[in-house]
């Protein structure tokens, strides 16, 4: 039953999942008229990228957890020890930058290791094993650097998050090298976009009506490659954006084409189904917790590097917006739904709502209410949306 | 003026696509035990939850007369205030509470200022013990109690909301021998008192010693109503009542029918409660299944059917697990549920939509999700497989929705069934241990699966059927084992077996069910 449905009845039926986009851009287009444009120029967009990629990545992990049917309060802890740890040795011992990079990764491991012994196998709670590590972390991050701040670190580490791929292929005023990727980027988005939905013809499966795929890749490709066009012409291609990329490729690949990634789902949606279809729990609650830890871990790497030094206090409330960017990006609180892709567009939101408020010299203490109100308001909505599905 | 506390009149009610009762008629009389007996599903809970306003009026059809006037329950409440109450089969207790805030609860004894006056409350709670013979400090918390006692303060709660109608929902079913022993008396004692009491159960010994009328519903109906003083009324006449139906045409033909090797026997199979270690759940069971043979296993609800299959398939039940799993002769472990699954033995659940199902995903996932293995290389799904693999059993099991991609929890009971099935057929499971595959079914739907059973015995497979309801078991079953408060209490043929045969060795009590196990043991050999 080939059907093909209109633009109304994709975005009711799929509410959930492209509601977040919808109210992406219109947060978009109020920001742009609150700031008079400067929201979205070359310098603004770059900053933007630059101060919320460790959020981004923290989000990765986060989704994931949700997704499984957990909560982690202590990545902003976590992050901010992997960041110490690298800052002590190659700031103070004085190892290679890439060392530092290393043991930071590994101390992000060994605490998500640490985290999801406690969760999988003894059975405690995410919230309280991550709880009691939020403070335990800390207090770590604390001793590690004896109460101080450490800085600066050798130019190569800090260009890990502050750094730019710029005129490798030249060009006057613009970056052709970031125009190149981004143009590789939309031509592999566009065939695999065409690839799926002609897979879904072949299996029957309900598609969007011509015009309307042709008009979704044609939109997508010019605001990508808009965005491309004013990175090109600030600093060129961030390092960070680049990491970044991949993370969200490699990690949407995980949740959706890997048996790791199903059981995820499953163990969220329903765990005593899960359990008796011989998914082994214990072992996958390991794994999120473990993966949780190794993005903290780099998610720390990058702040230290963007701040260029650690500090004590590095890190705090990290969680948080982690959090909301995966709520807001439509994961459900019972665990079980969730997308990378939309918490990543969930903590673009909260982004540009702070970047756009601290363009207008909104107070610090109104930003929190704002931030907070949106984030009550994306749950409540999938709560109604639930129940409205529920009642059909 | 009528001696009749309660008189429901045609009663009917009806849930999507179900009609749980039709005209049934029910007349208590004022002063005395009447029980009520059915088959799982009869509608017994259906017409107690009608009575007790859980269903409020309107939402069924008929009368309710109670105590001479016509009662419209529109909640709980409504009845308790009429002075129904009932005491559900799980326990509604909290058991972090203590015995007199469990019993006052919702109904607090209030003192000066609208504050609990907990002295009163102690004291009152006292009085209600020493009624019903529970000698325990009204300040112990609840989950410190046994479940016997915790029954005693269900009825303590009763009382104190001055009950008229004490409508018992297989009260010993979770009991040992004394506290049922103790249980019965008092019920007998409070009739003395002048509380009338309903009592749904399944232990027809029971029911002969305190019931004064018996009532029996089939299938939604009124099947009849004895008095236990008429020498007639035998419990082979019960038995009688609650099985006769007629069995024609309900069921497919079985052909291609050969019956092979052993594939399967579980020897001296003992599990305990997981929770309370004493409780024995299931107690040195023995059976097998061969190639090609659909193996029933009959049991009333707490029997322990469930209970066995599920500490079979990966421990996932009880604790203090014993006894052997042999796969054609030799011992293989079940220990974890991939164990089991690697060894070929698939348990679809009681419970579909709790257990069975995840219910936001779609049906292409979940009829892979026991068997990702067979569709992935190094840890990546084939996707495309996947959907064909999913498009192929909606095929041949027919399932009926437009899409593989729809999700699970929006298809109707027989086809989220159908995916259960499905998947547990795609994990090559050489035996399947199939647990009420048709509860809440419509009857087309359980034909398809029978048909369904019938075709994967005729594959060579070995399929346990676990049922309550008997003419199930007997259209579709070789042998069918009988399951009593967790013995196997006896193993009949298809010829041999009979609604009647199979309804007397599932009631049986402790004693006898041993002597039979030992008989059992010994046809098996």
């Amino acid at each position: 039953m080939t059907g093909i449905s209109n633009v109304r009845e994709l975005l009711t039926r799929n509410l959930r999942q492209s509601g977040i986009f919808v109210a992406f851009v219109a947060i978009v287009a109020l920001f742009t008229i609150l700031t008079d444009g400067t929201l979205l120029s070359p310098t603004n967009l770059t900053n933007i990228v630059l101060q919320y990629s460790y959020i981004l990545v923290l989000a990765i992990g986060m989704v994931i957890v949700i997704i499984g049917g957990h909560i982690d309060l202590s990545v902003g802890s976590v992050a901010a020890l992997a960041g110490a740890v690298s800052a002590v040795l190659v700031i103070r011992e004085g190892v290679p930058w890439w060392v530092g990079v290393l043991a930071g990764i590994t101390v992000g491991l060994l605490a998500g290791a640490w985290q999801g012994f406690w969760v999988a196998f003894v059975g405690i709670p995410a919230f309280i094993t991550t709880l009691a590590g939020m403070l335990l972390f800390r207090g770590l991050t604390f001793r590690v650097l004896d109460n101080i701040s450490l800085s600066p670190f050798p130019p190569e580490y800090a260009k890990i998050a502050t750094g730019f791929q710029n005129g490798l292929l030249g060009g006057d005023g613009y970056d052709v090298f970031t125009l190149v990727i981004f143009g590789f980027a939309v031509a592999g988005y566009v065939f695999t976009q065409i690839r799926a939905r002609r897979a879904a013809v072949a299996y029957e499966q309900t598609v969007a009506a011509t015009p309307l795929f042709i008009t979704k890749l044609v939109a997508v490709a010019a605001v990508v490659m808009w965005f491309a066009w004013q990175l090109a012409n600030s600093r060129g291609l961030p390092n960070v954006l680049i990491i970044l990329a991949v993370l969200i490729i490699v990690y949407t690949i995980v949740t959706t084409r890997t048996v790791f990634g199903r059981h995820v789902y499953a163990i969220g949606g329903n765990l005593t189904a899960a359990t008796l279809s011989g998914v082994k729990v214990k072992w996958v609650n390991f794994g999120i917790m473990l993966n949780m830890g190794l993005l903290a871990g780099v998610a720390g790497v990058i702040f230290s590097s963007r701040t260029n030094g650690a500090q004590p206090a590095a890190g705090n409330l990290f969680e948080l917006d982690a959090i909301a960017a995966s709520f807001i990006g439509g994961a459900a609180v019972t665990g079980g739904v969730g997308r990378v892709s939309g918490a990543i567009v969930g903590g673009l939101i909260m982004a540009v709502m702070s970047n756009g408020m601290q363009l207008m010299g909104v107070d610090q203490s109104i930003q929190q209410v704002v931030k907070g109100l949106v984030l009550l308001l994306a749950v409540a909505f999938d709560v109604w949306n639930k129940k409205r599905a529920g009642a059909r | 003026m009528t001696d009749n506390i309660l008189e429901m009149r045609n009663i009917s009610k009806e849930f999507p696509g179900v009609k749980a009762l039709s005209e049934v008629n029910l007349t208590v009389r004022d002063g005395e035990i009447h029980a009520i007996c059915g088959e799982n599903g009869a509608g017994k809970s259906t017409l107690m939850k009608v009575l007790s306003g859980v269903y409020p009026h309107g939402s069924y059809t008929g009368e309710i007369h109670f105590e001479g006037n016509e009662a419209r329950f529109g909640s709980i409440n409504d009845s308790e205030d009429a002075g129904v109450v009932i005491i559900h089969q799980e326990l509604a207790l909290v058991p972090h509470l203590t015995v007199a805030e469990n019993i006052f609860l919702g109904n607090e004894v209030r003192g000066r200022g609208g504050l609990i006056d907990w002295n009163a409350a102690n004291h009152k709670a006292k009085t209600l013990m020493n009624r019903v013979g529970l000698h325990e400090n009204p300040v112990t918390p609840v989950g410190q109690l046994g479940v016997g006692k915790q029954q005693l303060i269900e009825i303590a709660k009763a009382l104190s909301k001055d009950v008229r109608l004490l409508i018992l929902d297989e009260p010993t079913a979770a009991l040992n021998d004394s506290d049922s022993d103790h249980l019965l008396s008092l019920l007998k004692g409070l009739q003395k008192e002048g509380i009338t009491s309903i009592m749904i159960s399944h232990k027809l010994g029971e029911i002969e010693r305190v019931a004064d009328r018996t009532t029996i519903i089939r299938d939604g109906k009124t099947i009849e109503t004895i008095v236990m003083s008429d020498p007639d009324s035998t419990q082979d006449r019960i038995i009688r009542g609650m099985v006769g139906r007629d069995l024609e045409h309900r069921y497919p033909e079985r052909i291609d029918h050969t019956i092979g090797e052993e594939l399967l026997r579980v020897v001296d199979w003992t599990v305990h409660h997981p929770t309370q270690p004493n409780r024995v759940m299931v107690d040195h069971a023995n059976f097998y299944v061969r190639e090609g043979e659909v193996v029933g296993i009959a049991g009333l609800m707490g029997a322990g059917r469930t209970e066995l299959a599920m500490s079979i398939f990966g421990r996932t039940y009880g604790r203090d697990t014993s006894g052997q799993v042999l796969k054609r002769g030799e011992p293989i472990s079940t220990k974890s549920v991939s164990e089991a699954i690697n060894n070929g033995i698939a348990y679809a659940t009681e419970d579909r939509k709790k257990y069975g199902l995840n219910l936001i995903e779609d049906i292409r996932r979940n009829i892979s999700a026991a068997a990702l293995k067979k569709l992935s290389s190094r840890g990546f799904i084939n996707g495309h497989e996947e959907l064909s693999i999913a498009e192929a059993y909606r095929n041949s099991m027919n399932i009926k929705t437009p899409s593989v991609l729809q999700l699970a929890g929006n298809l109707s009971g027989g086809n989220q069934q159908k995916v259960v099935l499905s998947k547990w057929m795609y994990t090559d499971a050489d035996v399947m241990i199939l647990d009420e595959p048709t509860r809440g079914i419509d009857v087309g739907a359980k034909y398809e699966i029978y048909t369904i059973v019938n075709s994967l015995a005729a594959q060579g497979k070995g399929v346990v059927v676990i049922s309550s309801e008997l003419p199930e078991l007997l259209g579709t079953c070789d042998r069918i084992y009988t399951l009593a408060f967790g013995r196997i209490t006896g193993c009949l043929t298809a010829e041999e077996a009979t609604p009647e045969a199979l309804m007397t060795l599932m009631t049986q009590d402790k004693e006898a069910a041993s002597d039979n196990d030992a008989d059992a043991k010994e046809q098996d050999r």
